[in-house]
C-alpha cells in the first residue's frame, strides 16, 4: 500500500540508570527497586518544541532494538518494517523511541541482574513487577529525555498493554495511544498458556528455585515454554500455510525425533529464544501480564473517563491469543467514557504475530492517524 | 455500506447538512468512506464519529481523520449511553441492515434526533416494473438485481411515516429526492429516496 522507506541502519542500544538508593523506584507492590537500568534505542530527531516523540513498546520477547541494524547483524529490529524512513512511524518526521521493560533480560534490570545487596544475582529475590511498574520506569526515560508529552504511545500485545497503561497512568502526557492485538486484561485462556510455560521452566532441574546464574540455564523448560507460545501466536492457517504435514528434509532419527516441519520449527524457534532469553525474567515477565488488569473492578470505562488520549485500536481476525473481542471491549469503554476512539479488525492469516508481519494495512492506518494527532491537536477535526 | 447516492450524489449530504446545528456532536451508523462526516465537520463544526463494516471504508475514514469504529451496527449501540449524541445519521443502509427496527430503536435512544435516509420502494418507475412487467425493480435509487443487490428490507415513504406513528416517533424535518433534485409533490410515487428527521419525543409536525 506504502513505498518501502529507506533504511534506518546502524543503531546501538543504549541505557539510562537512575533510581539508586535512597530514591528506589517504588512499584504497585509496595516494594522498592533500585538502582533500575532501562535498555532503549531511539531513531529520528527530537523537533525543537520537543512534540514529535512516539514511545514504542515491544512484546512478551522482545527488546529495545525495534527498527536498523546493530553491527555486523543480518537481521533488523523487530518492528523494522514500520519503523524508519518514510515508514508508518516516519523517522523523518518523528522522534521514535523503544524502551525495553524492567523484569527484562535485555539490558533493563531484571532477575539476572546484580542484587545491590547481596552482590550476587537476584534470581527470586527480584520483586514482582507489573505493567504499571514498566511504564513508571519508562516515564523515568521519557523525563531523562526531555519530552513532556509523547505524540503516541504504541506497541502490540505486551506492547500495548503498555499503551494502555502510559494512557491511565499518565493522561496528560500522551496524545494519543495505539494499542495493537493487546487486551485490557488476560483472560483465563490467556493466563492458561501462560502458566504452561512457566510450569515447564520450574519443572527443569536445573531451574534450581531460580538460582542457576552462574550454573546451568533451565533451557529445556524455557525452550518448551516458548514452543508454546510460539503455537498460540499462529493460526491454524498461517501453520498449515507454513508448514503442512511436510515431513523435515533429512534422514528418520530415533524414535519421536522431531520428523514433522512444524516440530522442527518449533525446536529451533525454542532452541533459539534460550540463547537470547533469561528463564526468570520469562517468569516475571508473564506473571506481570496475567496480573495485567485495567478495569481493576472499577469498570474500564471508569477508568478512562476524562482521559483526552486519542486511541487507534487495532485488531486481527485470526488472532485467537487476544481475540478482537478484546479489542472491542477496550473502544467499547472508550465510548462509554467519551474517549476518542477508532477501532478497526484487520484481516490476516497470521494470527497474533500479524501485528508484526502482516503490516501495510495497518502502516497506513498509523501513518494517517499520527498524522493527524500532530495537526489536529487529537480532537478528530479535519 | 453506502449505496450509490440519488440524485445528485452530494443532494442529501447538503440537506443533512443543512439540518445538523452548528457544533453538534453526530454519530453516523454506516458511514461509507466518511464524506458526510467530513461535511458536518467542517461546515457545521461538528464532532463526528462513525461506525462502518466495510475495512476499506475505515482507511478512507482514517485518511479523513475521521474516528470510526469497525463493527456492525446489527450487533447493537450498548457501548453508546442514552441520548450521547445531538443527532445519529442512518443514511441509505437502514435497509441493509438484518434488524432494522432494533437500529432505529438504539438510533432514537443515543440521538437526542435521527436522521434518517432510505431509498423509496413505491417510486413510480419500481411500480411500473413490478405490476407492469411483473419484474423486482432496478431503479436509479436501487440499482441493483435481486441477485446482488445488499439490501434486505424494502420500504416506501409511506411504511416509514407509518412506521415513525406506530413506534412515536415524531417527524420533526422531511426532504424527498429523485435524480433531479427535490421533489415538492406525491413524493410516495415520484421520490426515489427520503430523508426524515424524527425524534423519540420532539413536536410532532406531520401526520
Amino acid at each position: 500500500m506504502l513505498k518501502a522507506g529507506k533504511d534506518t541502519g546502524i543503531v546501538e542500544t543504549r541505557f539510562l540508570t537512575f533510581a539508586g538508593p535512597p530514591e528506589e523506584l517504588v512499584l504497585e507492590s509496595g516494594e522498592r527497586l533500585g538502582p533500575v537500568t532501562l535498555a532503549y534505542e531511539t531513531y529520528g530527531k527530537l523537533d525543537k518544541d520537543r512534540a514529535n516523540a512516539i514511545l514504542v513498546f515491544h512484546a512478551l520477547s522482545g527488546d529495545a532494538h525495534a527498527a536498523g541494524y546493530h553491527e555486523g547483524d543480518e537481521r533488523p529490529g523487530w518492528w523494522d518494517n514500520m519503523i524508519g524512513p518514510g515508514k508508518a512511524f516516519d523517522t523523518d518526521k518523528y522522534f521514535v523511541i523503544c524502551s525495553n521493560v524492567i523484569g527484562g533480560c535485555r539490558g533493563s534490570t531484571g532477575p539476572a541482574s546484580e542484587n545491590p545487596r547481596t552482590g550476587r544475582p537476584y534470581g527470586l529475590d527480584f520483586p514482582l513487577i507489573s505493567v504499571r511498574d514498566m511504564v513508571d520506569a519508562q516515564a523515568k526515560l521519557i523525563d531523562h529525555l526531555g519530552i513532556e508529552k509523547l505524540l503516541c504511545a504504541t506497541g502490540g500485545s505486551m506492547g500495548g498493554m503498555q499503551a494502555l497503561q502510559w494512557a491511565v497512568s499518565y493522561p496528560e502526557r500522551v496524545r494519543s495511544a495505539i494499542p495493537v492485538a493487546t487486551a485490557a486484561r488476560h483472560s483465563p485462556q490467556q493466563i492458561a498458556f501462560n502458566e504452561v510455560g512457566r510450569q515447564a521452566i520450574m519443572a527443569d532441574p536445573n531451574w534450581n528455585g531460580g538460582d542457576y546464574y552462574g550454573g546451568t540455564s533451565p533451557t529445556r523448560g524455557l525452550s518448551v515454554a516458548r514452543m508454546v507460545g510460539h503455537i498460540t501466536y499462529m493460526s491454524d492457517e498461517s501453520m498449515a500455510d507454513k508448514f503442512g504435514r511436510r515431513f523435515k528434509d533429512r534422514v528418520k532419527g530415533a524414535k519421536f525425533e522431531p520428523d514433522f516441519e512444524v516440530e522442527g520449527y518449533l525446536q529451533y524457534r525454542g532452541d533459539n529464544f534460550v540463547r537470547r532469553f533469561d528463564a526468570n525474567s520469562y517468569l516475571y515477565i508473564t506473571k506481570a501480564l496475567d496480573y495485567f488488569d485495567l478495569d481493576n473492578g472499577k469498570g474500564l470505562e471508569n477508568v478512562l473517563r476524562g482521559i483526552r488520549t486519542k486511541f487507534l485500536v487495532i485488531a486481527f481476525k485470526s488472532d485467537w491469543l487476544y481475540p478482537a473481542y478484546q479489542s472491542r471491549e477496550i473502544v467499547k469503554a472508550c465510548k462509554l467514557a467519551g474517549v476518542d476512539s477508532t477501532y478497526c479488525e484487520l484481516n490476516s492469516n497470521y494470527g497474533h504475530d500479524a501485528f508484526l508481519l502482516e503490516t501495510a494495512e495497518q502502516e497506513y492506518l498509523v501513518k494517517h492517524f499520527i498524522a493527524n494527532v500532530r495537526e489536529n491537536n487529537g480532537n478528530g477535526r479535519t | 455500506m453506502n449505496n450509490t447516492k440519488p440524485g445528485d450524489s452530494r443532494l442529501d449530504h447538503r440537506i443533512i447538512t443543512g439540518w445538523v446545528s452548528e457544533g453538534a456532536s453526530v454519530l453516523e451508523l454506516g458511514c461509507g468512506a466518511g464524506e458526510l462526516l467530513q461535511m458536518l465537520s467542517r461546515q457545521k463544526r461538528a464532532s463526528v464519529s462513525g461506525i462502518e463494516i466495510d475495512e476499506s471504508y475505515i482507511f478512507s475514514c482514517v485518511a479523513r481523520g475521521l474516528s470510526v469504529a469497525h463493527q456492525d451496527i446489527d450487533d447493537g449501540l450498548s457501548e453508546y449511553a442514552d441520548r450521547a449524541f445531538d443527532y445519529v445519521i442512518i443514511n441509505q443502509c437502514l435497509q441493509e441492515l438484518r434488524k432494522p427496527h432494533v437500529a432505529l430503536s438504539e438510533a432514537v435512544r443515543v440521538g437526542r434526533k435521527v436522521i434518517v435516509g432510505f431509498p423509496n420502494f413505491a417510486h413510480y418507475s419500481a411500480r411500473v416494473q413490478m405490476a407492469l412487467q411483473g419484474r423486482a425493480p432496478v431503479t436509479p435509487a436501487l440499482p441493483y438485481q435481486w441477485y446482488d443487490t445488499p439490501n434486505l428490507h424494502f420500504l416506501s415513504i409511506r411504511d416509514f411515516v407509518l412506521y415513525c406513528a406506530k413506534n412515536r416517533l415524531s417527524i420533526e424535518r422531511k426532504a424527498f429526492l429523485n435524480n433531479k433534485g427535490v421533489v415538492r409533490c406525491w413524493p410516495n410515487l415520484l421520490a426515489g429516496s427520503a430523508l426524515f428527521q424524527i425524534s423519540r419525543d420532539g413536536p410532532a409536525l406531520l401526520k
